[in-house]
């Protein structure tokens, strides 16, 4: 069965997204069509990928690393809910993943 | 401002691992190059993206770092004498009467050459600008993402945001001529150099400094004099910082800047290329690396390489129109090796 993640934009459209197993939340919306700026390609080194996780969520992800929050010092409007999508590897368990494109990840 | 128009065979923008090499291509080729980088050192995504971090698809490479694949790249076009020009932006790409291609720079130089190579990558690298409605009204009068003058700042009332290393140097080296400095981050961590936060923490400690934990969410102000920041902390609490001016420093980001008006096509900000020299809509100017497109294109160092070996091959001809375009290898040429300056060695 395939799995989804679902992807709200900047105009607050929400995409279903096709999820593949072991692909990063970034690969899966780059690849969906979503344009995401995602810069550095996915090495946790630019903080355009930034994304707000659903909170209802939230404890099915495992913690962000150290580098990571790191790297969102980079971002802006940085909540609780902020993560950075090439950090974020899709398994089962994420299926239905709920994420929102933060501001820095797109063109202005 | 320099009035000076430098002349040499090929200009490159760009001086990311794709441009240096294309110094080599086209120096095995006798071609002098000038390059042009918004950075302020060599390397591009390599030296500001992820410098310390592994590469592990070049060629024979098993592994190294994108600084590292940066000093090497340097040190195999060293025999060519490159010219770099860095700080600067290529702000004009124009024809000359005499049929050359005239590059200026947002610092006034102005290189004239007959072949631009444009390996300017995912764009210039330029500061992160807070995404804050009317923001720009206060950009260059009171709300800064550089120093250029630190004496314009002294006496006053500044507000620094960010928790990198460009926040804190700046926020330490103004603090002696400010009146006031606040700085605000997003966390109370930050990721600088140890001694910098430890030397932040000590004025902040001394009360020679104010640090505020929150995050940015506006400015205030009239005819681009900025009255107050504001900010919301954990708590969703928002507060108005009076301040003279702001600094802030999330960063570097990429955008195609002038590029986009230098009159190529363009696709999705890319520059569509012919596979066989990769030559853009304009004859004489070429586009090599991630700026590129054309079908099967894959952003990859490696691809960059090859683009600039086939790159060099077609410059040659409007370089040089006059001569033979010889093909030849390092193994076995001694002319090339002769360029090399490894001549000797190889006997």
């Amino acid at each position: 069965m395939e799995k989804k993640i679902l992807c709200t934009d900047m105009a607050g459209k929400t995409h279903e997204l096709l999820a593949t197993e072991e692909w990063s939340i970034m690969e899966i919306i780059r690849e969906g069509g979503i344009p995401i700026l995602a810069q550095c390609g996915g090495s946790c080194a630019c903080a355009t990928c930034h994304v707000y996780v659903d909170p209802t969520w939230k404890d099915k992800l495992p913690e962000p690393s150290e580098e990571e929050v790191g790297m969102l010092d980079g971002a802006f409007d940085v909540n609780a809910d902020s993560r950075l999508a090439c950090q974020i590897i899709f398994t089962d368990r994420l299926d239905g993943l709920k994420v929102s494109l933060a501001s820095g990840s797109v063109e202005p | 401002m320099t009035s000076e128009i430098l002349q040499t065979d090929v200009v490159i923008i760009g001086a990311g691992p794709v441009g240096l090499f294309a110094v080599f291509e086209l120096g095995l080729n006798d071609m002098k190059c000038h390059l042009i980088d918004i950075l302020d050192r060599p390397g591009g995504q390599c030296a500001e993206l992820y410098p310390e971090k592994p590469i592990y698809d070049i060629p024979a490479v098993p592994v190294c770092t994108g600084a590292e694949l940066t000093e090497r790249l340097l040190e195999q076009i060293k025999p060519f004498h490159p010219t770099f020009h860095f700080g600067q932006m290529a702000e004009s790409l124009a024809k000359t009467p005499d049929g050359r291609w005239r590059v200026t720079t947002d610092r006034g130089t102005i290189i004239d050459a007959k072949v631009v190579v444009v390996a300017a990558g995912g764009g210039s690298f330029v500061p992160k600008k807070p995404p804050i409605k009317g923001i720009e009204d206060f950009e260059g009068k009171s709300v800064f993402y550089a120093v250029r003058k630190m004496e314009q700042f002294r006496g006053k009332n500044l507000v620094i945001a960010g928790g990198g290393d460009s926040a804190l140097d700046w926020t330490l080296n103004l603090q002696p001529i400010a009146q006031r400095i606040t700085l605000i981050h997003r966390r109370d961590d930050f990721r600088a150099a140890p001694d910098s936060v430890l030397k932040m923490r000590m004025l902040v400690a001394e009360g020679k400094l104010d640090l505020k934990i929150a995050n940015l969410t506006g400015v205030e102000g009239q005819d681009g004099q900025i009255a107050h920041v504001v900010m919301q902390d954990d708590a969703k609490a928002v507060h108005k910082l009076p301040c003279d001016a702001m600094l802030a420093f999330y960063g570097l980001t990429m955008k195609l800047g002038p590029v986009a008006n230098f009159g190529l096509n363009l696709h999705e900000n890319l520059i569509p290329v012919d596979t066989a020299s990769y030559e853009t809509s304009e004859p004489g100017i070429f586009a090599i690396g991630d700026i590129n497109t054309y079908p099967g294109k894959m952003k990859l160092i490696l691809s960059g390489f090859h683009e600039g070996a086939l790159m060099a091959k077609k410059a040659f001809a409007l370089v040089y129109p006059d001569r033979r375009y010889r093909f030849q290898y390092t193994t076995s040429s001694s002319d090339l090796q002769g360029k090399l300056g490894v001549a000797d060695a190889a006997e």
